[in-house]
């Protein structure tokens, strides 16, 4: 392992590790908005299906969820795109 | 870079375009600017046509699509958030949504392929007009004392918790809104174009290699341009929405 490293040059060394770190980036970051978006619509459906009259009002105020939970999966998404080497 | 002797182009590539005209100059005009020229057109045209005076009641064509725009503008975003005062917010409100969307679209439009919007500049000065908007209509209704406080202090909570709340609060109304509601906008269509750009390198160079693979990708090329245009569409209207929100919430404040 140590000759392994000796062999490479520091900067490809280091570009290595800015992908592995953002791709754990980007992988950790998509975790919870996921779990999110799928309560926030599982219980947007659910209201609908019990009252499908009000579905104008819920399937606004989703979007609005979706959105704000989505916010974070692209903070992630964009320090992706900072950290590629 | 190159992974799995798959030439990728590198990010910076697929989002930079030379200069057309006017190189050098503050003015200089590229493909990102030619595209939001043409949504400006596509935009001022749109309504130019529908709203000439006509003889007929019914509307037909163009006439038709920018009145059940306005129609949906009103009904699923202005009364949904704002109310029956906000339709003064109803011109501003359509031609942003419009303008967003039609500079959104061209992500699958053939030949053009590039979504203007994936680059910040627009984004982030439409956020700050709708920063600049809401302040504005915030101490325009509540005067400018009642706006910061009610705007740094939410009622309902107890005393000892304005201590957390009110820096939140600050942080989160005047700074990170702009930010958030621009690069929400910016990522998703970086995102959707990187996501169209490796599904069509990887079909092109499955195809110059062996013919019959090179199927898969392409079928997966099809349904993200068809999940794209959702994608472009859902952006222009979450954008629109979160605007009316933010503009209702500082002409309303809870209770």
């Amino acid at each position: 392992m140590l000759s392994l490293l000796a062999q490479t040059a520091p900067g490809e060394f280091l570009d290595g590790l800015k992908a592995i770190g953002a791709g754990l980036g980007y992988g950790l970051a998509a975790v919870g908005p996921g779990v999110g978006i799928g309560i926030v619509v599982g219980n947007a459906i659910s209201s609908m299906a019990r009252q499908p009259e009000s579905a104008g009002m819920v399937r606004t105020t989703m979007f609005l969820g979706i959105a704000f939970t989505e916010a974070l999966a692209l903070i992630g998404f964009v320090v992706f795109i900072l950290l590629l080497p | 870079m190159s992974i799995l002797a798959l030439e990728f182009p590198p990010v910076s590539h697929l989002f930079d375009w030379p200069t057309i005209w006017f190189d050098g100059t503050p003015l200089a005009v590229n493909k990102t600017v030619l595209i939001y020229l043409a949504a400006t057109a596509a935009t001022v045209v749109l309504f130019g046509l529908a709203g000439r005076p006509r003889e007929s009641l019914v509307p037909v064509g163009v006439q038709h699509v920018a009145e059940s725009g306005v129609n949906f503008i009103e009904n699923s975003v202005v009364m949904q958030t704002i109310g029956p005062d906000g339709k003064k917010f109803m011109p501003f409100l359509t031609s942003m949504f419009f303008f967003i969307l039609f500079s959104n679209i061209t992500e699958v439009v053939p030949f053009i392929q590039f979504p203007a919007n994936s680059r910040m500049a627009i984004p982030i000065t439409l956020a700050l007009v709708v920063w600049v908007i809401y302040n504005v209509v915030g101490v325009k209704s509540q005067g400018p004392f009642g706006y910061l406080k009610n705007s740094l202090f939410p009622p309902g909570v107890p005393k000892v918790l304005y201590i957390i709340v009110t820096p939140i609060e600050l942080v989160s109304t005047f700074v990170v809104r702009p930010f958030s509601l621009a690069i929400r906008l910016w990522a998703n269509m970086v995102a959707g174009h990187l996501l169209l750009v490796t599904f069509a390198i990887l079909s092109a160079t499955l195809w110059e290699f062996f013919y019959v693979p090179a199927a898969l990708p392409f079928v997966m090329l099809i349904l993200m341009t068809a999940f794209e245009i959702l994608v472009s569409f859902l952006q222009a209207f979450i954008f629109t929405i979160l605007t009316a929100v933010y503009i209702g919430g500082s002409m309303h404040p809870e209770h």
